[in-house]
């Protein structure tokens, strides 16, 4: 019963148009990540459909009821909606304790007192905050402020939870830690939840679906981890959501070439997905693979060891891309030294034609 | 093979000890030895609050020492039995702060000149040195401008400029790095690398991010709550962590629970063997360490798991693999071999680490093994 | 779950269709600071410039007033004693803040607290015992200097233009102090030992770096004691008036009184008004520059122990000369009320003889005066304090939170009057309120609320918005998804976070209203003296004893009002 649709929502902050027409159904139970960069209006949208913010144009509806429809003349109020959020700054009352806190939204509801206490007592036990029901927030370190927003948007609604970048302001470790916690809870409570983010790794980790929105507010993709990966619908996607390297490419008689200060085979046969016209080759650094079988001829300009994995420039004609070994290839007993000449083989490669950066 | 290698910096007993409100004492560093040599970039990691800032504060002449010696290009600049102290201004030192620490009152140029104008360099001297100095960091041209009109990164280069330009032997990098955004953050530390290679300079290097202690040290340290844990080179230290400090600070760990007997060892509650040679000393219940990456997972050879999910990340693809008894790893590999949700798959562990169990809770990390 | 009201007021208010709370308040803060601000300032300019018995403009008065040779006088006064009043405060600020914030000097706990108490005490009680101690006819320092050394004449003389200089040096180098230890403790610490790895010096690093880091807070302590110094009453009237040295403010209330409410005097005073108000413009507007331009972002980014410069063998020299300076400075004026107040009568030697506790039976049984003047004083307090919180409150939220047009002009018109010098403010209140608008509270009480409200507005004001801009309305925005309404959001979440603001901003209105002098001493009426006004008009008569008693009086009053605010705002929580 926790279905969300927006249809056709247009957004501007007076002649600045944030979303031009965004549309999308959430099902029940999905933890669905919004990711773009900063500036593409996946906060706005949010407001949007919390009631903070009034569309200029479009539908909301949850559940088939409508939240808001300028036709209708619908537009129910932030404080009836029924939707949790966490904000990215927490907006942890600072003069309330955890407890007062998390009790808040269920006293504005005029929920029996009984009630109240045992609902706080589940939320607190869902963020692992029991005990600290006392305390003030200033008393608490970043993670826990965080959990007691995400305590609070539980006992606000179980059924739709905003996330507006709840990570970003805690350290990398208990980054991981917090996005294991918010699947746990999904999958106990069965919410649907919505994870605004510009980090593309970690809504690619947590999220069912991802929805890639580009600068202009447009929705680039949607799609599950394995499409937004094995698929980047354009070369947007394909250069945002990790670090990339574009080759020029060229199509001659006898085969495909790398269309630098000269030209340089690469492959005999068409490569999958192969577009005609002027096109760069879009290729990750970990595919970019030292295989002296390889047809194309590179120097290593540069090499790190990062622990996860190693670190390389190579320069092919007069271009230096940038390579990653896992360290598991590594363990393959070749030590490969700046200035070495090697040769490489191009792995999962995309075919986009030709942008000016 | 016993190369002579001069001796640049060299910390002896050093020890530093704080009276808190709160804590009362607290041991900062305790009885540190050190020796780092000409020309290397030396890294001190750790997590916040373990006293590397300290050290570094305390080579800089900063803080006091409550024990112990500190030697700089063989010289004596901290003695406390002899209370020797040399102040900052004459060890001849550079250093970068993590705050930048460029003076907002002077524009690049004389933020750059003042550490020559004050050590007395003749001034038909000070400026081609100064414009060297700004070339080496990428500020040619902007001499005239005023710190706050300019990035981060460039704010950083200035200090960095103003930390070589007397060319000092020793280079002191106080977490110079963690003010900047992440791809600002590379780029700098290529162009810290260049400069040393350049120069020569001895290189401390202050962080708590592994990643960038790793691509730009030669030798590094790892310490915790004031004690060193372990010195070596970055491939040392993370492929040979010496306890599970190290292991789980440096990069991704998974720790699984494993009993030895008999030359085999077994993970908790099941009996086929892993494939793998067992530790020579230890057996009974120990710990099995390994890293995500260099765990080998294929469909045919090795130990029979399962795979329980499933993620596409944009480097890797990363699995969650049961190994039976409720031990579950975590293993990322390149986009090659993929296995679904639900498949047999075969892992090989070629680098194993084994440590003493622990007290860590088991239910505690079984939860964080979800995702 | 059809349970939403859908006809709801956020849809009709984003079509327009609603007039509500915000469009209420606005129009009253608007009506309201027309009445406070607008209306005196009016009256001032009016009356300077128009002949009301022939009605005609008429601009010949203010040559006349400005080539008067008193009148000269009195502005080259205001201006000398105003820019060498900011020189010695300046310098005594800055060295006692660069002490106290970055030398390892002992004793700071005991210096800070010292450095509160000419805050606490009113300057005008401060020349006071100045007077006491230095005058020439008869201080008490003079006489036994003259007695101990044989000497013919008193070596010191308070009432000089020399001796008001340091008077107000004294009682203003505090906002120098103020602003530059803050800077210093704000400052990271790794700008100088960035130079000292440089190889730079102690001296060169204080003088090269430390110092002009720190030149935007000492430029705006500066002018904060030049325009105080400017507008100031209390001392020149104190120590300046036996002597006929005036300077504006003190020119201005004399004419005023002298004219004895002939049209012609009045005119007079509006004119020196004008004038005065043209000086400290000047000054406000080059405050104001300074505020904009030069603030050199020098906030600590790791929160690190500042490293204290070791002062070595200048550490205990410099302990006593501080400490020396702070007893002479700080508690011999006030050990000299205090002694003064138990003496039988003024200019008796200090033997214990001479003791009795006639000055306070005095105030206390005989006549009554305390009672009246405290009560009026408290009433003046508590009343200014609340009517000031209420607006200032007000004011914030529609100038922070509503945003409606025109609200540049709001907040110029509540910081408008505390631009004024008290003395040219009460002479607006006069002007508007008695009579010229069918309104007569000339003599009453109301009045001085009046002036005091408009006064202290823009204290609660910038207290209160300033706690108010740093509520981030993702904590309404929160209040509001968890069911909360607008209006209970505002008083569940907005106005909890922001009383600790409201309760200090109170504090700030009630105390100096406590004390205030330069405002009520053209106001008040037979029925409406103000404790400040008692202690002025005592002394005035020549009861100096009885006045030191009442100020001692005083003086408890608002240092036990200065523990409470401490109380206060120790254990406050929120923002």
């Amino acid at each position: 019963m926790n279905k969300i649709e927006l249809k056709n929502i247009k957004l501007s902050y007076g002649s600045n148009v944030i979303i031009n027409d965004f549309s999308i159904d959430i099902s029940e139970g999905e933890i669905i990540g919004i990711v773009g960069p900063s500036g593409c209006g996946k906060t706005t949208l949010m407001r949007a459909l919390c009631g903070l913010k009034n569309p200029d144009q479009g539908e909301i509806y949850v559940n088939g009821i409508p939240y808001f429809s300028k036709a209708q003349h619908v537009n129910i109020p932030p404080e009836n909606r029924n939707i949790g959020i966490v904000f990215q700054d927490y907006a942890v009352w600072p003069h309330l304790t955890v407890e007062e806190n998390v009790a808040y939204p269920l006293k504005k509801r005029k929920k029996p007192t009984a009630e109240i206490k045992e609902s706080v007592h589940h939320a607190l036990t869902q963020v692992s905050m029991l005990g600290y029901e006392k305390y003030m927030p200033s008393q608490l370190s970043g993670g826990q402020q965080q959990r007691v927003a995400i305590a609070r948007a539980l006992t606000s609604s179980k059924d739709i939870i905003i996330m507006d970048e709840p990570i970003t302001n805690l350290d990398a470790k208990l980054r991981e830690g917090m996005l294991v916690e918010i699947r746990l809870m999904q999958q106990r409570l069965g919410s649907t939840i919505i994870y605004v983010t510009h980090d593309q790794e970690a809504a690619l980790q947590l999220c069912d679906r991802v929805v890639i929105m580009d600068n202009k507010g447009n929705i680039s993709q949607i799609g599950t981890d394995e499409d937004i990966i094995g698929n980047p619908a354009n070369r947007f996607v394909f250069k945002f959501i990790g670090v990339s390297n574009f080759i020029p490419v060229c199509k001659k008689k006898d085969g495909y070439y790398l269309h630098l200060d000269n030209d340089y085979l690469y492959s005999k046969s068409e490569p999958k997905g192969w577009i005609e016209g002027e096109a760069e080759m879009g290729i990750r650094p970990m595919d970019i693979i030292f295989d002296p079988k390889g047809l194309v001829e590179a120097v290593i300009t540069q090499g790190v060891f990062l622990g996860d994995m190693y670190n390389y420039f190579i320069t092919i004609g007069d271009r230096e891309y940038r390579v990653q070994r896992s360290t598991l290839d590594s363990l393959d007993g070749h030590d490969y030294k700046v200035g070495e000449k090697i040769h490489v083989s191009f792995l999962n490669e995309k075919y986009y034609p030709t942008e000016a950066e | 093979m016993a190369e002579e290698r001069t001796i640049q910096i060299e910390l002896k007993h050093v020890t530093k000890r704080f009276t808190t409100k709160t804590l009362g004492e607290v041991t900062a560093v305790n009885d540190f030895n050190l020796k780092v040599y000409e020309g290397e970039c030396f890294s001190i990691l750790g997590p916040s609050g373990c006293g590397k800032s300290t050290t570094l504060r305390m080579i800089a002449g900063f803080e006091d020492l409550s024990e112990g010696e500190i030697y700089l290009s063989g010289e004596p600049v901290s003695i406390k039995k002899k209370n020797l102290y040399v102040p900052p201004e004459d060890r001849g030192l550079g250093m970068v702060f993590q705050a930048f620490a460029v003076w907002p009152h002077m524009n690049v140029y004389k933020n750059v000149a003042l550490p020559l104008k004050v050590a007395k360099v003749p001034k038909e001297e000070i400026k081609p040195r100064v414009m060297k100095a700004l070339k080496h960091c990428s500020l040619d041209g902007l001499e005239k401008v005023y710190p706050s009109d300019l990035s981060g990164g460039q704010q950083q280069r200035i200090a960095l400029a103003r930390a070589i330009v007397i060319n000092p032997k020793i280079l002191l990098l106080d977490e110079p790095l963690s003010n900047l955004d992440p791809k600002l953050r590379e780029t700098m530390r290529f162009e810290i690398k260049k400069l040393q290679q350049e120069f020569n300079f001895t290189i401390i290097f202050v962080t708590h991010d592994q990643s960038e202690a790793m691509a730009l040290s030669d030798r590094m340290m790892v310490m915790d709550m004031g004690n060193i844990q372990q010195v070596g080179t970055p491939t040392e230290l993370y492929n040979k962590p010496i306890n599970k400090f190290v292991h789980s600070f440096l990069g991704q760990s998974n720790f699984t629970q494993v009993i030895a007997e008999n030359g085999k060892v077994c993970v908790k509650g099941c009996t086929t063997p892993l494939p793998v040679e067992a530790p020579k000393n230890m057996s009974g219940e120990i710990l099995l360490a390994t890293r995500p990456n260099t765990i080998e997972i294929n469909h045919s050879d090795g130990y029979k798991a399962k795979v329980i999910k499933r993620v596409f990340l944009t480097d890797f693809s990363q699995y969650l693999v049961d190994l039976g008894g409720g031990q579950i790893i975590r293993i990322q590999t390149p986009h090659r071999n993929i296995f679904r949700q639900g498949d047999d798959c075969y892992v090989k562990f070629p680098s194993p680490m084994w440590y003493e169990k622990g007290e860590e809770d088991d239910a505690e990390r079984a939860k964080r093994m979800v995702i | 779950m059809l349970m939403f009201d859908r006809k709801n007021k956020d849809l009709r208010r984003m079509e327009g269709k609603k007039l509500n709370i915000d469009t209420v308040m606005t129009v009253l803060c608007f009506v309201l600071l027309i009445i406070v601000a607008i209306c005196p300032v009016g009256m001032i300019v009016y009356n300077a410039c128009w002949d009301t018995t022939t009605n005609t403009l008429d601009l010949a008065m203010f040559k006349e007033v400005l080539l008067q040779k008193e009148n000269i006088g009195a502005m080259k006064n205001t201006i000398v004693i105003g820019f060498m009043t900011t020189l010695i405060a300046t310098l005594i600020g800055v060295f006692f803040a660069w002490l106290l914030g970055r030398s390892d000097i002992p004793m700071k706990g005991t210096m800070r607290w010292l450095f509160k108490i000419p805050f606490m005490i009113p300057p005008f009680l401060g020349a006071m015992a100045w007077d006491i101690m230095f005058s020439a006819r008869g201080g008490y320092v003079n006489r036994w200097f003259m007695s101990t050394f044989g000497l013919e004449k008193p070596p010191f003389n308070v009432n000089t233009v020399i001796g008001i200089i340091i008077v107000e040096a004294i009682y203003m180098f505090p906002f120098v102090y103020n602003q530059v230890v803050a800077a210093l403790e704000r400052m990271d610490p790794t700008l100088e030992e960035s130079a000292r790895i440089a190889g730079a010096k102690q001296m060169y690093v204080i003088t090269r770096i430390t110092l002009p880091l720190v030149v935007p807070a000492i430029s705006s302590g500066m002018l904060l004691v030049l325009i105080t110094s400017l507008a100031n009453y209390g001392i020149p009237s104190m120590l300046g008036f036996s002597a006929k040295i005036y300077t504006l403010p003190t020119r201005i209330t004399e004419r005023m009184e002298a004219a004895n409410g002939s049209f012609i005097g009045i005119r007079q005073a509006t004119i020196l008004s004008i004038l005065l108000i043209i000086v400290v413009g000047i000054a406000l507007i080059m405050q104001n520059r300074l505020l904009n331009v030069g603030r050199y972002d020098i906030i600590k980014g790791k929160s690190m122990r500042p490293t204290l410069i070791k002062l070595r063998k200048a550490k205990y020299p410099l302990l006593i000369f501080s400490m020396l300076f702070l007893v002479i400075v700080v508690l011999a004026p006030l050990a000299m009320i205090i002694i003064t107040s138990f003496l039988k009568a003024y200019g008796l030697p200090i033997r214990l003889e001479n003791f009795s506790l006639k000055n306070y039976h005095e105030i206390f049984f005989r006549n009554n005066t305390v009672a009246t003047a405290a009560k009026n004083s408290l009433f003046l307090g508590f009343s200014a304090g609340f009517i000031c919180l209420f607006l200032g409150v007000m004011l914030s939220f529609v100038i922070y939170k509503v945003k409606p047009k025109g609200r540049g002009l709001l907040e110029f018109m509540a910081v408008l009057p505390y631009s004024l010098p008290g003395t040219v403010l009460a002479i607006g209140c006069i002007l508007a309120w008695s009579g010229a608008f069918k309104i007569n509270l000339y003599n009453t009480i109301w009045i001085i609320l009046i002036a005091y409200a408009a006064r202290y507005l823009s204290y609660t004001l910038k207290s209160c918005s300033a706690s108010l801009q740093q509520v981030h309305p993702s904590l309404e925005e929160a209040s509001r998804m968890c069911g909360a309404s607008r209006l209970q959001s505002l008083t569940d979440v907005t106005m909890p976070l922001i009383k600790p603001a409201m309760i200090s901003s109170f504090f700030l209105v009630f105390l100096p209203a406590m004390r205030e002098l330069t405002t009520s001493v053209l106001l008040v009426g037979p029925k409406s003296k103000t404790l400040g006004v008692t202690i002025y008009q005592y002394r005035a008569g020549g009861h100096i004893s009885t006045a030191s008693a009442l100020a001692v009086v005083t003086i408890a009053i608002i240092m036990i009002c200065n523990a409470v605010i401490g109380q206060i705002v120790k254990d406050r929580k929120g923002i």
